[in-house]
């Protein structure tokens, strides 16, 4: 199970090292699904199958649709590509590499100490995760269901057309 | 060894009779059609026009397999096989029968879900990378179409998983030995079913293929094998979601008499036919329709069942 835990942590990295360096937005996307996906099997790995099939649909099979839709609804042509390959000149990249190496580092430092395990592991099935949920963490459910909710609301506002003899119609 | 000799058997029969299945169903498709339009259908190649898929199969290889040069070649390419990997695992966690089936996931229906919504890369990349207008809106349609019948698909299915206390497939389909989930959970069957051919795009939610305003949608610059792939997966699209309902709402392999891979296999083959006869009498909506009547209708009724099943779960628990 080491071995699959490694593959597809290298396989994240990779990936999401490409969805920073592509130009085309698309592309990006597509690396970020990959991404996204690899994390699951890393989940799936580290014991936890149902977080592992929440971040396939919520995040790969959702969210990211939802990019890939307004990509395509906005239609970028190949001008916007060349721009991005303008933006990511190698002076942009110095920054963040700084700032990644001392993460890097800080990650090594730990990883040198010992004292982490892939094995040894718990497995976390949908009903303890429910039963978190529903029995000490109730009240911050309800709280983002609210949060949701206020979110509906403020998206119908939004997406509420008004002719220009002030009535209003529905969307 | 026997017993990975047997995994693997169960892995290349399924594959096997399911390709071969989607292959058949065109022609199944054709014939059952011309019968319930009154006219013959394909019937000259071979005994009844069986060979007729393998005249179809034999035109569609030998076709020119063109990438057109304004395409995203590689997005082109791999948007065709999206559709068919994704619903082919689909079928790792569905049990066709009580020692058949390949995968016993404890989270088998959420993997099932999240096939499904990953499916839905298959058709907006065909569309954007195609450099089409007609494309595009089709895969614009199909994406908001898949992502929002999506959401009371899931939903739908919860009730089931409140009943049975499990996601695992092979559970849920245990807990039918004496009543079939369709009798309770009569709403969230009828929402599943029509949330499945949502997903599946068939008539009558085909719109983002109408030709009639979109030449053929996402799939207007495919041809050859890649066409072929975007109609394979069609129908094995059609055979996923029937097995699924057999599974959760008519009690998987139990039936009398009949041995169990027999009646999962039956009872399959008459919903297949069910998603004809639509297809055969139904008009196709119209798009805001379309929208309005899974946002105003179906969902409610998804969350309606939601809650009439939870109470009842919560009462008999009580007493």
């Amino acid at each position: 199970m080491n071995a699959v835990f490694y593959i597809a942590a290298a396989v994240a990295a990779v990936s999401t090292i490409m969805v920073v360096s592509r130009s085309n937005a698309v592309y990006s996307l597509l690396y970020l699904i990959v991404s996204l996906l690899s994390v699951a099997l890393i989940f799936f790995v580290l014991g936890a199958p149902f977080i592992a099939a929440l971040e396939v649909i919520i995040y790969a099979g959702a969210i990211m649709v939802l990019f890939v839709f307004t990509i395509m609804m906005l239609n970028l042509g190949p001008q916007t590509a060349e721009q991005e390959r303008k933006w990511l000149s190698g002076r942009a990249w110095a920054g963040p590499s700084i700032l990644v190496a001392i993460l890097m580092a800080e990650m090594l430092y730990v990883l040198w100490g010992g004292d982490h395990q892939v094995e040894g592991r718990h497995i976390v099935e949908p009903k303890e995760v429910s039963v978190a949920l529903y029995g000490p963490y109730v009240m911050i459910v309800e709280l983002s269901s609210m949060l949701l909710l206020g979110g509906l609301v403020a998206a119908y506002h939004l997406g509420r057309r008004v002719h220009g003899d002030g009535k209003e119609q529905q969307p | 060894m026997s017993g990975i000799l047997w995994h693997l058997a169960n892995v290349a029969g399924i594959l096997g009779v399911l390709l071969t299945l989607a292959g058949g169903l065109i022609m199944v498709e054709r014939r059952l059609l011309a019968l319930w339009q009154d006219r013959y259908g394909p019937n000259r190649v071979g005994p009844f026009g069986l060979l007729q898929v393998a005249a179809d199969m034999i035109k569609i290889f030998t076709k020119e397999d063109w990438t057109p040069p304004f395409a995203d070649k590689p997005v082109f390419i791999i948007a065709p096989c999206i559709i068919m990997a994704t619903v082919l695992m689909s079928f790792a966690v569905i049990p066709f029968g009580p020692t058949v089936g390949v995968a016993d996931l404890d989270i088998g229906l959420l993997f099932f879900l999240g096939m499904s919504s990953l499916g839905v890369y298959s058709v907006a990349l065909a569309g954007w990378a195609s450099n089409n207008k007609y494309a595009l809106l089709g895969g614009l349609r199909a994406t908001a179409q898949m992502l929002s019948y999506e959401v009371f698909m899931a939903l739908s299915l919860m009730g089931v998983v409140m009943l049975a206390g499990s996601f695992n497939l092979r559970t849920i389909v245990n807990a039918q030995q004496h009543l079939w989930f369709c009798v309770p959970q009569f709403l969230g069957l009828v929402v599943f079913t029509v949330a499945g051919i949502a997903e599946t795009h068939r008539v009558p939610f085909d719109l983002p293929e109408a030709e009639s305003e979109l030449v053929a949608g996402f799939h207007s610059e495919y041809s050859g094998m890649k066409f072929g792939m975007f109609f394979v997966g069609e129908y094995l699209g059609i055979t996923l979601i029937s097995a699924l309902i057999v599974t959760l709402f008519f009690g998987g392999w139990y039936g009398p008499f009949l041995p169990p891979l027999l009646w999962f296999a039956l009872k399959t083959a008459v919903l297949i036919c069910g998603f004809v006869l639509l297809r055969a009498s139904m008009p196709r909506l119209r798009y805001d329709q379309l929208m309005s009547f899974g946002w105003k209708i179906m969902l409610p009724t998804a969350l309606l069942n939601l809650l009439i099943t939870g109470a009842v779960v919560v009462a008999r628990h009580a007493s």
